[in-house]
């Protein structure tokens, strides 16, 4: 593997393969004090990030830091890039300075691709456009693996995730629904008929507009962010409209099974989506997956980094 | 893994140059078993009993395994300690991968099982556990790695076989059995538990396993 660019770019081997060796990377620091590994000293990890994304630059800064990585971090904002300059160039830029990972997080889909045909490091997709966001479709996984009491070698073979919300917009859910279908997962979208992009037929997953009847079978159910600042159309009536019907409330939360998780990519729209009660309940893994973020992007820096001459 | 790293294709072949373990029987494309079944037990003893008396009856002491084959040394030397002295030291697993200096020129590994051992080792007599040591470079990396668990009181070193060819200055505490090698052959060590069988064999490369474990097999119930 030289980049990770898309979920479908891994097998099912290779998929089981981060999330074991994420695994076993946070056994290894488990309880520890200092939480630094020497695996990619004299290495550069070059987050290039032309969207804000706190959450996600941090938990990459914070995985190649730990790895031992020299990181430099490129905000768009207050660069050449407000002067005009393109993406190529930028990339020709990072050539030049030798960086061995380019973790590149862009507003239009696709660019991580032409990125990967300009630079000679290893490219690893931090959310593109609307299109995926890879390494969140693992952590989701990795999350799902240990709460469901699966462990190393495992995959997600029969279980039942519930993908609810604005699907068209959401890159985790195209990720999602990929990686989860390479693991073996059940997948069933629910979302307004408006949120659903076109062509989910033809996608490995089931679809209902109905999330009361969802529920009691899953095992796993995702709740996404409503994209308030991608609702450029009237694509549900009101706010309130589309918190009845797709959000998840403690009554909605009483449906599910016993030891069902209850997941979100973050940042959350409390009581829009998620009710404040269930993003701090028990179900939640929503703190979780902020934690396994981290190991699971070192474990692909691992991979993607670790054997490069 | 127990078999040792590719071979650099220096150095003389010296067959049949076994100090302690001269080939008890070989099979065809020159494998030789060096050592099976009850004798590799006697070594673990063995290696208990010296335990014992250089730690002082294991007071303080920790043992840590290098997985694959060393993690399970290890929980054999502790078992055994533990009925010779009533008390089994706390186990440890360290999987070094991580810590290794030639990733970049071999490439990225399956990572292993890595456990602090129950307390800690700080201000413990650390006895690391492998199956063979050979360059050294593997308890170069586990120096590293325990520098990061905590500060020992000492570190010690076990294990089933020295082949030579060392490339740092490093030096096993408990050695099961000196075996002389040229630097291309192959040792190759089987542990029941991960293996089925026990036993030490030699091949002048890289070893087919099949015919190995058979061979280990064979003299192991004869």
């Amino acid at each position: 593997m030289t980049h990770l660019l898309s979920a479908a770019d891994l097998s099912p081997e290779q998929a089981v393969e981060v999330l074991d060796t994420a695994e076993q990377i946070e056994n290894s620091l488990a309880g520890r004090e200092i939480k630094k590994l020497p695996t990619l000293r004299g290495r550069t990890v070059v987050n290039l990030f032309y969207e804000d994304s706190t959450r996600t630059r941090i938990s990459f800064e914070l995985a190649a830091k730990r790895l031992s990585a020299d990181v430099i971090n490129f905000s768009a904002k207050g660069s050449s890039v407000t002067k005009g300059e393109s993406l190529k160039d930028t990339a020709l830029t990072l050539q030049a300075m030798g960086a061995d990972a380019v973790v590149i997080r862009h507003s239009a889909s696709g660019s991580p691709h032409r990125l990967a045909q300009w630079v000679e490091g290893s490219v690893v997709n931090a959310g593109d456009g609307t299109h995926e966001h890879p390494t969140q479709a693992l952590l989701d996984a990795f999350t799902m693996r240990k709460r469901t009491g699966r462990g190393p070698g495992d995959d997600l073979a029969g279980l039942n995730v519930t993908i609810v919300g604005d699907v068209l917009h959401s890159r985790v859910a195209r990720s999602n629904v990929l990686l989860l279908d390479t693991l073996g997962a059940n997948v069933t979208l629910v979302a307004p008929p408006t949120l659903l992009p076109v062509g989910t037929e033809s996608w490995p997953v089931k679809v209902s507009y109905d999330l009361d009847a969802a529920l009691p079978k899953s095992d796993v159910v995702m709740m996404l962010r409503v994209q308030r600042e991608r609702m450029n159309a009237s694509f549900f009536p009101t706010e309130r409209e589309y918190s009845r019907r797709y959000g998840l409330d403690m009554a909605r939360v009483g449906a599910l099974g016993p030891d069902a998780i209850v997941m979100h990519p973050g940042p959350m729209n409390r009581g829009m989506e998620i009710a404040s009660d269930v993003a701090d309940s028990a179900r939640s893994t929503i703190v979780e997956q902020v934690a396994n973020g981290v190991s699971v992007r070192m474990a692909v820096l691992y991979l993607l980094l670790g054997g490069k001459a | 893994m127990a078999t040792s790293p590719k071979p650099s294709g220096s150095g003389p072949s010296q067959p049949g140059s076994s100090q302690s373990g001269s080939p008890r029987s070989a099979a065809p494309g020159g494998v030789r078993l060096i050592a099976a079944g009850d004798e590799i037990s006697r070594i673990i003893d063995r290696i208990a009993h010296q335990i014992l008396e250089k730690t002082d009856g294991a007071k303080d002491t920790v043992l840590v395994g290098i997985p694959t084959r060393g993690e399970h040394l290890a929980q054999r030397v502790a078992a055994r300690i533990g009925t010779f002295a009533g008390i089994a030291p706390p186990l440890g697993i360290l999987d070094i991968t991580l810590y290794r200096d030639d990733l970049r020129t071999r490439g990225v590994r399956p990572l292993e099982n890595t456990e602090e051992p129950d307390g800690g080792i700080d201000g413990k007599i650390v006895v690391l556990i492998d199956d063979v040591l050979f360059s050294g470079r593997t308890i170069r990396a586990a120096f590293d790695a325990l520098r990061d668990w905590g500060r020992p009181k000492a570190i010690q070193l076990a294990v089933l076989v020295d082949r030579g060819h060392r490339e740092l200055p490093i030096r096993a505490d408990y050695v099961g059995k000196n075996i002389p090698t040229a630097r291309e052959e192959q040792v190759f060590v089987a542990i029941a538990e991960f293996d089925g069988a026990d036993g030490i064999v030699i091949s002048p490369s890289t070893p087919d396993r099949a015919a190995a474990m058979e061979l280990i097999k064979a003299q192991g119930e004869s």
